[in-house]
């Protein structure tokens, strides 16, 4: 048999799509292998993936743009749809980033109560992708199991918030009100659910065969790639890096809790999902922490000039905060008016779902080719904006 | 791979004996959590139509619509809302000033028609069209310790009572840039302090003038509407402040004290600079009767629209009520005088101690304008009306006001009484503390009866005033010692039914005695329009009481306006000023 590989002249992989050796799929924009649109043109030889094009823009809602047209405290509601599995980090980023241009501290409670939600949101975010892993590789079980428990976490956040997946919670200058009474109990309760599944998914999804023998190996990141391609979060973890923002540059209370960068060598699927995995048993542990040490009283919010005419003073900051898919980043731009000027949020799911997506697809069988997507854990709604 | 990796996954089977996660919806129901953020609710009675919500939608998906009657301190409109646009981000009910707008938890809206177009089946009014949670208890509430209001006003520096007993000098001192900014940023720009204000004056803009710093800007904004700004800045009546949205839950913006920074920023010379127009003439005349509050603004106006004003005036100095009526340590004579001036300065023509009937006839004036505009006001005090109120020491509030205005000795001796609930009343108390006396006012009604400025109360109680309720003067009669004697019954108060003022009734047999140097009388005033006389009066048509008037103040003598005290109820120099340029209005479309 002649090689898999068309001949490359100029660096250019040379092939005929018309000779039947070759095939372009289009594969998307409803996707499995991510929570979103987005598509991928794959040329395949066999079941064989020789070439992967990544096509997002489905999801494109110009929310940046958009903010340049609303006042400070419009621009609240918006925030959160930028992601929309794990919202919480563009609702405490945006915060974080009028606050800092304006020069204000919160109150030391609300700091821990926006802690208390970032973690309560990694901790659904990673359930469900937990659930799409599993289910990606054909186990729909775990992904059931997984997913009944993100609606208990996102139970838990209706009964603080007042919402399940938009909470609109981290307003600028604090947060909107403090835990309901008995919400503690019920929030132990869930998290001792969580970590039982956890328990579980390590017999049915990490010690399985046929998961290992399909994710072992997928998608290998080396550690010379990480900084090539932008790499963050978990995924960087996956291959050795102990690269944590709440670690590295600690933001809110999080200096305040006791905690380890979690990191696994492998850099392949498995590895990457372990790595998740175990930060999901640190996610509940920093939760259980937070409820133990937390003020129980004092100020929530402190009182901002009238939203209705906020002006921001004239000046530009980049604030950051590690989310599930790794370094979330707002950058923003205010020229003194009540509207900011520009507001460009980063999202860590572009590089990897974009630039790495591409290399790593190239070789991989079409049916892992989820399993992969998934392993890098990509939202095309923070990618789009 | 090994062994154990293949039986690891049977573990899945432990799960089957475990109790389903899911549960059956459609027969048990699964309510929203206590504090969800479900569809709105708004207690459509307590609501005020300020359109706050509307304001802070980044949706756009409320709109405001008429459903209620018009009426002071409400719009009548209430928010109906697009569910179609809603986000549920509760804004709306964080900022409601008044706190009528919460949410309900219920989860689902389950409506027939779909036939129907979506702006019918999509919107609702909350509170107006009825929905099965209209009653629900539960939903999201604005939390306790947030607050995206500021409900507290910037505290106005002030002298301290003690101080201010002791001269006639202004007792408010104005507030700073700083402060002015402060709580100039606290309004919300609903504009339900326009509505009600007699002269409509464009209060969220000259406010919103003041956040940006832009003097130049409020001051035009001021004049579009009043022309006595500096004045209003200081006494005006503030049924604006009455009504601010912030005022039901918090208090309101000091309306008042912002118009009057905007005035105390600029330099009486840099009026002209500001505010200039060229004023090209049309050579029609009109005569002004009375330059208080409503003949100056007519005059102001008019003169702007390029008539030829003049102004007839009895006494020595223009301003009237403002003048001879509000005591210095309220309204200066510096400031009176400002704003006078630049009104003066338009061109107008100003005739002092020229009263009509005298020194001039309404004949001639009738003869010689295009129209008259005549604000004369109500200044006949009446009378107590109880026998002995005409022993000399018994003197009008008025009287007292004025003397002191013009500069005349006054003796009140060391103790005083003030008979009178009202603005005069409190206005002749304090004033009798100034000259050094002891004052007492009898009112014949309650505390909260009292028609006069809550203000004003509070600060004559600061100032030692003592005061007497429930007490009905009976009798006056002079002492052996050449003092006063009153003598009052105590009163009782009778319930009049709905919406009525209870009635005080004298309980028979009560007669207490108390003794003083000079009783002042400050009980109201009347008109008087015997003046108006010879042929020019003859198409004009008198009541007992008042004149009749049509809306815009033209009499059944389509030349001839009133305004002013005259012609309205509220008696307040906001309301004069309203009627003078309403009427100066009428008179340039009579005359085009």
């Amino acid at each position: 048999m002649s090689s898999l590989y068309p001949p490359i002249l100029n660096g250019k992989a040379v092939y005929d799509l018309k000779d039947q050796k070759y095939l372009k799929i289009w594969q998307g924009p409803q996707h499995p292998g991510v929570t979103g649109n987005m598509s991928l043109e794959l040329d395949v030889c066999g079941d064989q993936v020789i070439k992967c094009k990544t096509h997002v823009g489905y999801l494109h809602r110009g929310f940046e743009k958009l903010m340049e047209r609303r006042r400070y405290i419009n621009c609240f509601p918006i925030v959160c749809r930028i992601c929309v599995p794990e919202p919480d980090t563009n609702e405490y980023l945006f915060a974080a980033a009028v606050e800092e241009l304006l020069g204000i501290e919160i109150p030391e409670r609300a700091k821990w109560l926006r802690t208390l939600n970032l973690e309560l949101s990694r901790l659904a975010s990673f359930l469900m992708w937990i659930g799409g892993q599993s289910g990606s590789f054909g186990s729909g079980t775990v992904a059931q199991w997984a997913l009944a428990h993100r609606d208990y976490v996102l139970d838990l956040f209706e009964e603080w918030t007042g919402a399940r997946i938009y909470h609109m919670y981290m307003t600028p200058g604090g947060v909107r009100g403090g835990l309901p009474e008995g919400w503690d109990a019920h929030a132990q309760k869930v998290l001792d659910g969580v970590y039982k599944l956890l328990d579980e998914i390590r017999h049915v999804q990490l010690n399985n065969a046929i998961f290992k023998m399909r994710a072992v190996g997928l998608g290998t990141i080396t550690p010379d790639m990480i900084d090539k391609y932008g790499i963050v979060g978990p995924v960087a973890r996956g291959s050795g890096l102990g690269r944590d923002i709440r670690k590295d540059q600690p933001y809110l209370i999080y200096d305040q809790l006791s905690f380890d960068t979690i990191t696994e060598s492998g850099g392949d699927t498995y590895a990457r999902t372990v790595v998740r995995w175990r930060e999901m048993y640190q996610s509940i542990d920093l939760i259980r922490q937070i409820l133990k040490n937390m003020p129980r009283s004092g100020p929530l919010h402190i009182s901002l000039p009238n939203v209705l005419h906020l002006k921001v003073p004239a000046g530009e900051t980049y604030v950051r905060a590690e989310s599930t898919r790794g370094e979330y980043g707002y950058y923003m731009v205010s020229d003194g008016s009540a509207f900011p000027r520009k507001i460009t949020v980063r999202g860590p799911s572009y590089s990897h779902a974009m630039a790495l997506l591409e290399d790593l697809a190239v070789g991989v069988n079409l049916a892992d080719i989820h399993g992969l997507m998934l392993s890098l854990h990509t939202y095309p709604p923070e990618i789009e904006r | 791979m090994n062994l154990r990796d293949i039986l690891s996954p049977l573990y899945v089977w432990k799960r089957a004996f475990e109790k389903p996660y899911t549960m059956n919806t459609l027969k048990d129901g699964r309510p929203g959590a206590p504090n969800y953020r479900g569809f709105h609710q708004n207690d459509i009675d307590k609501c005020i139509g300020c359109g706050t919500c509307a304001e802070i939608c980044q949706n756009v998906s409320i709109d405001m619509v008429p459903i209620k009657p018009t009426r002071d301190g409400d719009s009548g409109l209430r928010p109906r809302i697009d569910y179609g646009r809603c986000c549920w981000c509760a804004l709306c009910v964080d900022i409601c000033p008044t706190g009528s707008l919460t949410m309900s938890n219920a989860y689902t809206w389950v409506e027939e028609g779909l036939d129907l177009d979506v702006r019918e089946t999509f919107c609702y009014i909350p509170g107006h069209d009825p929905k099965p949670w209209d009653d629900e208890p539960l939903g999201y509430r604005r939390p306790q310790d947030y607050e995206l209001l500021h409900l507290d006003r910037t505290p106005m520096p002030q002298l301290p009572p003690e101080q201010r007993i002791s001269s006639f000098i202004e007792m408010v001192k104005g507030y700073s840039r700083e402060l002015a900014l402060k709580e100039a940023d606290r309004c919300i720009q609903c504009g339900i302090c326009t509505a009600t204000c007699p002269a409509h004056m464009n209060i969220p803009a000259y406010i919103k003038a003041i956040r940006e710093d832009n003097i130049a800007e409020g001051l035009m904004i001021l004049y579009e509407t009043n022309p006595l700004p500096g004045i209003c800045g200081r006494i005006c009546t503030r049924r604006c402040e009455d009504v601010c949205a912030l005022s039901h839950r918090g208090e309101a913006i000091s309306i008042r004290w912002l118009k009057r920074y905007l005035t105390d920023c600029v330099e009486a010379v840099d009026y002209q600079n500001i505010l200039q127009k060229e004023i090209s003439l049309n050579g029609k005349k009109i005569s002004v009767i009375g330059s208080g509050p409503g003949g100056l603004s007519a005059a102001y106006y008019l003169s702007r629209m390029g008539y030829q004003v003049d102004v007839y005036e009895q006494n020595k100095a223009a301003g009237g009520m403002l003048r001879y009526g509000i005591p210095e340590y309220r309204l200066p004579y510096d400031m009176l005088d400002k704003d006078i001036e630049y009104i003066l300065s338009q061109g107008v023509k100003l005739h002092l101690e020229t009263r009509v009937g005298q020194e001039i006839s309404f004949d001639e004036i009738y003869k010689g304008s295009d129209a008259i505009f005549i604000s004369t006001g109500l200044f006949e005090p009446y009378r107590i009306g109880v026998k002995g109120d005409e022993i000399a020491g018994v003197i009008s509030g008025l009287e007292l006001l004025a003397d002191v205005t013009n500069g005349v000795e006054v003796i009140l001796g060391k103790s005083v009484l003030v008979i009178g609930g009202g603005n005069v009343a409190m206005d002749a108390a304090r004033t009798a503390r100034r000259l050094g006396s002891e004052v007492k006012v009898i009112y014949r009604r309650r505390l909260e009866d009292m028609p006069a400025d809550h203000e004003e109360i509070t600060e004559a109680m600061e100032e030692d005033v003592e005061f007497v309720f429930q007490a009905i003067p009976l009798e006056i009669e002079k002492t052996g010692d050449n003092r006063l004697r009153l003598i009052y019954g105590l009163a009782e108060m009778v319930d009049q039914g709905d919406g009525k003022r209870p009635q005080p009734i004298l309980i028979e047999g009560s007669r207490i005695e108390i003794i003083a140097d000079t009783i002042i009388a400050a009980i109201g005033q009347g008109m008087n329009f015997k003046w108006m006389d010879g042929e020019a009066s003859a198409n004009i048509k008198f009541g007992k009481w008042n004149i009749e008037a049509d809306r815009y103040g033209c009499t059944t003598d389509k030349k001839v306006f009133i305004g002013g005290d005259m012609f309205n109820r509220t008696a307040d120099a906001i309301s004069a000023i309203a009627d003078g340029h309403r009427s100066a209005r009428a008179i340039d479309s009579l005359l085009k």
